[in-house]
C-alpha cells in the first residue's frame, strides 16, 4: 500500500485504489487506469513535479498533488498489464 | 446552408490525427468561428464523399470521454445531442481513432454508441501501428460492434482517405450504429429510474447518453441542459446510484470499469502482435526530459522562439511599415487640396490598417512555433518540463509560451492561450499575458533612459533600470493570477492530467492552415476593433481645427523659421483638439504622478499602440512629427521642460521622480487597444477585457504616484 507519488523512477506498481469522486481520478479512469492495472512510473520532470506514468500503452502526466488518492502495490518487476476482476 | 444540408460530426481523441484527416477530406474548404457563448472554435468544411454526396464535416474538439468537464468537452456533448443553439444534431458520426491505441480509443466510442446515431470507425495511424508490428482484424471488429465501417487510415501519409469518403457515404446510406454494451440489470434499471423521473419533471425522455451522464458523472450539465432542477432530483439520482451499488460498483467508476471489460472482450481476438512497442518516445523523452539535457533542450527551443518572434518579425515589420510609408506618401499629394481629408486618409486610415497589419508577422511566426511543438508532440514535454513553476499559481505548464510570447508583443501571446485546456488556466493566463513588458513599451524605456538616466547616471543605471522595468509586469503578474485563480474566478479548475503522445513530425499543411486560420481570425475580428480604435483616436487629435493657427503664430512671433512654425502649429492643434483638451481636464488626476498635460495627452493618444507616445511627445513638445526614441531634439526638449505653473514653476517636468513614474506607469498601464481587442476576441467578450483594462490602468497609477511620491521625497 504505497502512494503512488512514492514510486520510484523505473518502478512498477499495480493500482489497488483510487478516489472515484476525485476529477482526477475520474480522467485516468477514462484514460482506462483502472484498480488492478500495472503502471509504471517512468520519470519526474526536471523539477521534481510532475510525474509521468506508463499504462495501457500510453504514457500521461500527473501531478504529485494530484494524484494522491491513488494507492499502488509496488510490484518488484512485472510489465504485465492485466486488470483483475472488477471490484 | 440550407436546411437540409447532411452534417457529420468528426470525433476522437486527442493525438489522433484528427485534424490532419479533417484538412484531407475538406482540402481546406473550411470555415472556422466560434460556438455561440463559449470560447471553442467551430470547424467545418465540405467534404467530398462521391456520387454527388457532399457532406458539411464538423470537426469538433478532441475529448476522451463525454463526461464533459471542460467547456471544450461540453461543446462535443451538446452538438452531437443537437441541443446547441443554432447547429442541427449531426446525421452521423465519424470516430477517429489511434490504431496503436485501440482499447482507450474505443471507450469514447462506446460513449458515443448510446447517442444512438449512425457511426463509422476510422482507424488513423495505422502506419505506425503496421511499423509495430500491430495487426487489426477491421472486419472482425465491425461485425463485433455492430456491422459499422471500420477503416484504416494514414492521414499523415495521405493513405485511406478515400475509404473514409465511402464509409461516410455507406453509413450515411445503411445507418449503421453501433453495438451498445449490455449494461448489468441493475444499472439498466438505475437509468431507467432517471429517464423516467426527468420525463415524468420535463414532459420530454432524455437520450440514453443523458440519462448515463446524470447517474455516472457528478456535474449538473446534463440536468441544467435538460431543465431537470426540481428538488427531487438529488433523491432519484440517490435511488438509482443505490441500484448501480447493488450491481457491485461505485457509481462514480461504474461507467469505465463497465465499458473498458466489454471492449477487452471485443477486442480479443482483433489485434495481434505489436505488444510492448513504445514507439519513439520512450528514447527521445530520455534526452528531452532528461534531468539536465531537458532544460538546456528547453531553454535552446524557446530562445530560438522568442528570437523569432521578437527579433526575425522585426523585417517583415519593417517590410510593412514602408509600405504603410509608401501609401502615406502616394496618398498626401493626391489630397493635399483638402487637409481634412488628406489627415483622415494617411494618418487615420492608412495608419489604421497599417496598426493591424503590423501584428501579422508576429502572429503568424508565432502560430509557425506553436504549430510545430503541438503537432510534434513537444509542446506537451515543455508544458511537463515547467508546470512546476507554475502550477503554484494555478496557471499550468502551458502557460508559459504565452507568457514568453507576452514579452515581444501581448497579441500573438493572447492568441496562443487557445492550446491551454483548463479554462481557468488559459484564462488567468490571458489575463497575466498583458503584464509582460513588450516590445512596443521598449521605445519609451528607452527615450527616457537615454535622456535622462544614461547622462545623470552613467550607462550602468540605465541597464539596471532598463532590466528593472522588464521584471516590474511578471512581479505583478504572477500575484495577479494567483489572486484570480483562488479567489475570483468560479470557474471549476481541471486536472493537469496530460497526455505525452508520440513524436511525430508536424505536416505543413497542417502548420501553415493553422497559422493563416488564426491570423485570419485576429484580421476578421480584433483587427476590426484596431481600426476603429486608430480612427477615434485621429479624430480626437485632430478636431476641432482652427485654420488660421499658423497665420497668428507668424503673426506673434514672426522670426520662426519654416520647421519650426510647422512644429509649433502642430502643438497648438493637439493642444486645442479634444484629446488635449480631454489631457487637460484629466491632467490633475496624473499630477500625483508628476505627469504634466503634454505628458497625459502623449498617454491618451498612445492607446492604438503605446509607441506613438514617443511622436505624440514630439508633437507636443514642439519638434514636429515623427520623433523617434532617439531623437536628439525631443531629448533636448524634454530635458528643458519647465513647468510653467502650479506649486513645482520653475522645475524640470522631467524630474528622476517623474521619468521613473512615467516608465512605470507604462510598463503596468493597460493603453493598448489591440491588446484589449484581442482579449475580448480571446475570452468571448468584453467583460475580462474591461476588467483588465480597469485592473492594469489603476494599478498603473497606484504605482506610479508611489514611485513618483517617494522618489521626490528621498532626493
Amino acid at each position: 500500500m504505497t502512494p503512488l507519488s512514492q514510486l520510484l523512477p523505473g518502478q512498477y506498481g499495480k493500482l489497488t485504489s483510487l478516489n472515484p469522486e476525485r476529477a482526477v481520478d475520474q480522467r485516468l479512469m477514462a484514460l482506462g487506469l483502472l484498480p488492478g492495472m500495472v503502471l509504471k512510473l517512468i520519470r519526474r520532470a526536471p523539477l521534481g513535479d510532475p510525474m509521468a506514468i506508463e499504462f495501457g500503452g500510453q504514457v500521461v502526466s500527473l501531478r504529485l498533488a494530484e494524484a494522491e488518492s491513488l494507492i499502488v502495490d509496488v510490484a518488484a518487476d512485472c510489465p504485465v498489464q492485466r486488470p483483475t476482476k472488477t471490484p | 446552408m440550407s436546411a437540409k444540408e447532411i452534417t457529420v460530426a468528426l470525433v476522437g481523441n486527442p493525438n489522433t490525427g484528427k485534424s490532419t484527416l479533417f484538412n484531407a477530406l475538406t482540402g481546406l474548404r473550411q470555415k472556422v468561428g466560434n460556438y455561440p457563448g463559449v470560447t471553442v472554435a467551430r470547424k467545418s468544411g465540405r467534404c467530398d464523399c462521391g456520387d454527388g454526396l457532399i457532406v458539411e464535416l464538423v470537426d469538433l474538439p478532441g475529448l476522451y470521454s463525454l463526461a464533459a468537464a471542460s467547456p471544450d468537452e461540453q461543446v462535443v456533448t451538446d452538438v452531437l445531442l443537437g441541443s446547441l443553439e443554432g447547429s442541427q444534431q449531426p446525421d452521423a458520426i465519424v470516430v477517429v481513432l489511434d490504431a496503436t491505441n485501440l482499447l482507450r480509443n474505443l471507450f469514447l466510442a462506446s460513449q458515443l454508441a448510446e447517442l444512438n446515431l449512425p457511426l463509422a470507425l476510422v482507424l488513423n495511424q495505422a502506419d505506425v501501428a503496421h511499423e509495430h508490428g500491430l495487426k487489426i482484424d477491421t472486419q472482425l471488429l465491425s461485425q463485433r460492434l455492430g456491422g459499422v465501417p471500420v477503416v484504416l487510415t494514414s492521414a499523415w501519409k495521405g493513405e485511406g482517405i478515400a475509404s473514409v469518403r465511402r464509409a461516410i457515404a455507406e453509413v450515411l446510406n445503411k445507418k449503421t450504429k453501433l453495438a451498445r454494451l449490455t449494461w448489468p440489470a441493475q444499472v439498466e434499471s438505475g437509468l431507467e429510474t432517471i429517464v423516467r423521473a426527468v420525463q415524468a419533471d420535463t414532459g420530454r425522455a432524455p437520450s440514453m447518453a443523458d440519462a448515463q451522464r446524470i447517474l455516472f458523472s457528478s456535474d449538473a450539465h446534463t440536468s441544467n441542459r435538460l431543465g431537470w432542477k426540481l428538488s427531487q432530483r438529488e433523491t432519484v439520482v440517490r435511488q438509482a446510484r443505490d441500484q448501480v451499488r447493488a450491481a457491485g460498483f461505485n457509481p462514480l467508476a461504474a461507467e469505465p470499469l463497465i465499458h473498458y471489460a466489454h471492449l477487452r472482450k471485443v477486442l480479443d481476438g482483433v489485434t495481434s502482435g505489436g505488444a510492448g512497442k513504445q514507439g519513439n518516445a520512450a528514447a527521445l523523452d530520455r534526452v528531452l526530459l532528461h534531468r539536465v539535457m531537458g532544460p538546456i533542450l528547453f531553454t535552446g527551443i524557446m530562445l530560438g522562439l522568442f528570437a523569432s518572434v521578437f527579433w526575425l518579425a522585426k523585417f517583415p515589420m519593417q517590410w510593412i511599415q514602408s509600405g504603410v510609408d509608401f501609401l502615406k506618401s502616394v496618398a498626401a499629394p493626391a489630397l493635399a487640396g483638402t487637409p481634412m481629408l488628406q489627415s483622415l486618409v494617411t494618418d487615420g486610415i492608412i495608419a489604421g490598417v497599417g496598426a493591424f497589419l503590423a501584428f501579422l508577422p508576429q502572429i503568424l511566426i508565432l502560430f509557425l512555433f506553436v504549430g510545430i511543438l503541438e503537432d510534434s508532440g513537444y509542446m506537451a514535454r515543455a508544458a511537463f518540463i515547467m508546470d512546476r513553476l507554475f502550477s503554484w499559481c494555478g496557471l499550468n505548464g502551458k502557460s508559459f509560451v504565452p507568457l514568453l510570447s507576452g514579452f515581444a508583443c501581448a497579441i500573438p501571446g493572447l492568441l496562443s492561450t487557445r492550446t491551454i485546456e483548463d479554462p481557468k488556466a488559459r484564462l488567468a493566463t490571458a489575463f497575466a499575458v498583458p503584464f509582460m513588458s513588450c516590445s512596443a513599451r521598449f521605445p519609451i524605456y528607452a527615450l527616457m533612459c537615454a535622456a535622462f538616466i544614461g547622462p545623470l547616471y552613467g550607462p550602468g543605471w540605465e541597464s539596471v533600470v532598463m532590466v528593472g522595468m522588464h521584471c516590474v509586469g511578471l512581479i505583478f503578474a504572477v500575484p495577479t493570477a494567483f489572486v484570480l485563480t483562488r479567489f475570483i474566478l468560479k470557474v471549476k479548475p481541471q486536472p493537469f492530467v496530460l497526455e505525452l503522445p508520440r513524436y511525430q513530425m508536424p505536416k505543413p499543411r497542417d502548420v501553415l492552415w493553422r497559422m493563416w486560420q488564426n491570423a485570419a481570425e485576429f484580421i476578421s475580428k480584433a483587427g476590426t476593433v484596431i481600426f476603429a480604435i486608430t480612427i477615434i483616436i485621429w479624430a480626437l487629435c485632430y478636431f476641432p481645427r482652427d485654420a488660421q493657427m499658423a497665420e497668428k503664430i507668424r503673426a506673434a512671433e514672426p522670426a520662426l523659421s519654416t520647421h519650426e512654425l510647422q512644429a509649433r502649429t502642430q502643438a497648438a492643434m493637439i493642444e486645442q483638439s479634444w484629446m488635449g483638451r480631454f489631457g487637460k481636464a484629466v491632467q490633475p488626476v496624473f499630477d500625483p504622478c508628476g505627469f504634466d498635460w503634454k505628458i497625459t495627452v502623449g498617454v491618451l493618444a498612445s492607446f492604438p499602440a503605446r509607441e506613438v507616445i514617443v511622436s505624440t511627445l514630439g508633437v507636443t513638445y514642439s519638434i514636429g512629427k515623427g520623433a523617434e526614441a532617439d531623437s536628439q531634439h525631443l531629448r533636448q526638449a524634454m530635458q528643458e521642460a519647465k513647468w510653467l505653473s502650479g506649486p513645482r514653476t520653475g522645475a524640470p517636468i522631467f524630474s528622476l521622480a517623474a521619468v521613473l513614474a512615467l516608465m512605470v506607469f507604462f510598463a503596468l498601464c493597460s493603453q493598448c487597444g489591440p491588446t484589449i481587442a484581442t482579449l475580448a476576441q480571446e475570452t468571448g467578450g468584453w467583460k475580462w477585457a474591461a476588467a483588465s483594462f480597469f485592473y492594469m490602468t489603476i494599478l498603473a497609477w497606484i504605482m506610479a504616484v508611489v514611485v513618483y511620491q517617494t522618489v521626490i521625497r528621498i532626493l
